[in-house]
């Protein structure tokens, strides 16, 4: 590890309406990294990205960006789920503009130096194709094109997701993550990028964040993803089985040891048949 | 020449001038505000804030004061109270609006009554809740002019902070947009067009000046600045059309002519209808989703 972490979160521990949502979450990325947030849903993924973006106050620990707490730069945001209105005038270009200029007050004058910009970041998020369709009437996966070009047109150190994949076919989440790995290697930005399924991301990752019931364990992912590290962390015997190429975490027994969020859902990280 | 000599008529009169002028900017203010409130799905709360500042429009009657303080007054009260609530639930959201609306327009119930009973000004409720453009007093015009700089100008100041909002308020709030701020001065503008509206047709129409343009604007429009142009283009034909066409219905209805608010929402009609017509068999339209729209 040399220079400065993009990211260093210390000890974190955030607590919702009295509940403890975070406990003692610690883990660093350094520039260019890609890093998998992984949890089943209520582990507590959203809540550490929002921390990190600075909307919910630490109740212990610190968060630290470019080596400097509460002062952070430019993050690049990809939000979950975002309901686009198809009646909303903006073109994918605009979006994108405004990933750049969006917080300044008063009109915006046409800027060539911006078109330029802009244009270039629509190329490099394979997005130049659609540029000048309505952002509401683009596939998923256009738009997850748009709103990572939106993120990082400022060039962030760091590029936090949420849940991007959710709700793209295969081939679309494979083509997002190909493009996030190369983004992130070629404009030295930390990419952490939640979901909850490992799977797509297997190839891409150099590190991994596994969360469950506000715990974390972080690290590489074949330091990360062994039957005893996550067995420690869930409480209770899981296995962790490569089949075919894929990593399934599967809960021993699913007997009266097992937490309630989990016995909803037995089956962590496996990928839907 | 005749023509020409009516028109010279038709400006040299001067409850004609100040409808002019005091219309084409709430025209103006509305169109922009306008534009940015339906992108914001805050219609429902524009049409709040309007039946509330009938009960300022009529108090301002029962007192003597100047109409468009009164509707200014409470649209702005409301316009707070809402913003304050801080609820950010749609369901919720409307429910309070909705509730808050009512209680507005029962107190020009009662204000309107008095006015009628107290001081003898029996018109008073036509001309608060309908508008009345040819008996705006002059004396308004330099208040009017004024709201208008300032309505436009805080829009203009916070259009794209509010345009980030509207993709997503997470995505303003990662960009160091203070979205709560942004949303307060998007409620002020949204005041001072209410306020303005409200004088020209009636508190009860300001929506269709309010709304109708900007949303006749974005069914056809595929960037923000278009809207806002086509939205202002549409308002400001409506109400000059409007004040024209009331002029020139002395003339060919029987009575006095008809109401000059009545001309201006049936323009505006008029153009939504038009758009929607444009939108669905436009060349662009029909471009950008190549049939099938429907299927799934």
């Amino acid at each position: 590890m040399s220079g400065t972490a993009a990211l260093s979160v210390e000890g974190a521990c955030v607590a919702l309406g009295g509940r403890s949502v975070l406990r003692e979450v610690t883990f660093g990325l350094e520039p260019g990294e890609f890093c998998a947030l992984i949890g089943s849903n209520g582990s507590g993924k959203t809540t550490l990205l929002r921390a990190i973006l600075g909307f919910l106050p630490l109740a212990a620990g610190r968060i630290r960006l470019n080596g400097v707490v509460g002062a952070p730069g430019p993050i690049g945001y990809v939000p979950q789920k975002i309901a686009l209105d198809p009646a909303l005038p903006l073109r994918a270009r605009d979006v994108v503009t405004l990933g750049l200029d969006g917080a300044r007050l008063g009109l915006s004058w046409p800027s060539k130096a911006r078109r330029i910009e802009v244009d270039r970041m629509l190329r490099a998020v394979g997005a130049d194709g659609f540029a000048e369709q309505r952002i509401g009437l683009l596939s998923g996966g256009q738009q997850q094109r748009v709103l990572v070009a939106h993120a990082l047109v400022r060039r962030p150190k760091l590029l936090l997701l949420d849940e991007p994949l959710a709700n793209l076919d295969v081939r679309s989440s494979a083509e997002i993550v190909a493009l996030l790995r190369r983004l992130s290697r070629e404009y030295g930005a930390a990419v952490l990028l939640s979901a909850h399924d490992m799977n797509p991301l297997l190839s891409a990752m150099d590190r991994i964040v596994y969360l469950a019931n506000g715990a974390a364990v972080a690290g590489r992912p074949e330091e990360v993803v062994r039957t005893e590290v996550l067995s420690s962390l869930y409480g209770y015997h899981v296995d962790v089985v490569r089949v075919h190429g894929r990593v399934v975490v599967v809960a021993a027994e699913a007997g009266e040891q097992i937490h309630e969020a989990v016995a909803r859902d037995p089956v962590h990280t496996a990928s839907v048949p | 020449m005749s023509i020409l000599l009516s028109a010279i008529e038709f400006l040299h009169n001067e409850p004609v001038r100040v409808a002019l002028i005091v219309g084409g900017g709430a025209a103006l203010v509305c169109a922009v505000v306008g534009v940015a409130t339906v992108m914001q799905r805050q219609s429902f709360a524009g049409h709040a804030l309007a039946d509330v500042s009938s009960a300022g429009g009529s108090a301002a009657y029962l007192l003597g004061l100047n109409p468009l303080l009164g509707f200014l007054g409470l649209a702005a009260a409301a316009a707070g109270v809402l913003e304050w609530s801080e609820i950010r639930e749609a369901r919720e959201r409307d429910l309070l609006t909705g509730v808050v609306l009512g209680a507005g327009l029962g107190l020009a119930a009662l204000l309107l009554y008095f006015a009628a009973t107290v001081r003898n000004a029996s018109g008073a409720a036509l001309t608060v809740l309908f508008g009345s453009m040819f008996t705006i007093p002059a004396t308004i015009v330099p208040l009017a002019l004024a709201v208008t700089v300032v309505a436009l100008t805080v829009s203009a100041l916070v259009h794209r902070p509010l345009l980030v909002s509207a993709v997503s308020v997470d995505l303003a709030r990662a960009q160091g947009i203070r979205v709560r701020a942004v949303s307060l001065a998007h409620a002020l503008a949204l005041a001072l067009a209410v306020a303005l509206a409200a004088m020209t047709v009636g508190a009860i129409l300001s929506t269709a000046l309010l709304i109708g343009p900007a949303a006749a604007a974005l069914r056809v429009a595929r960037r923000p600045a278009a809207a806002v142009a086509l939205a202002a283009a549409i308002g400001l034909g409506a109400t000059w059309g409007g004040i024209i066409l009331a002029y020139e219905s002395f003339y060919w209805t029987p009575g006095r002519g008809w109401p000059v608010s009545f001309f201006i929402v049936a323009l505006v009609f008029a153009a939504y209808l038009t758009a929607g017509v444009l939108a669905t068999h436009g060349p662009r339209r029909a471009a950008a989703h190549p049939s099938g729209c429907e299927a799934h």
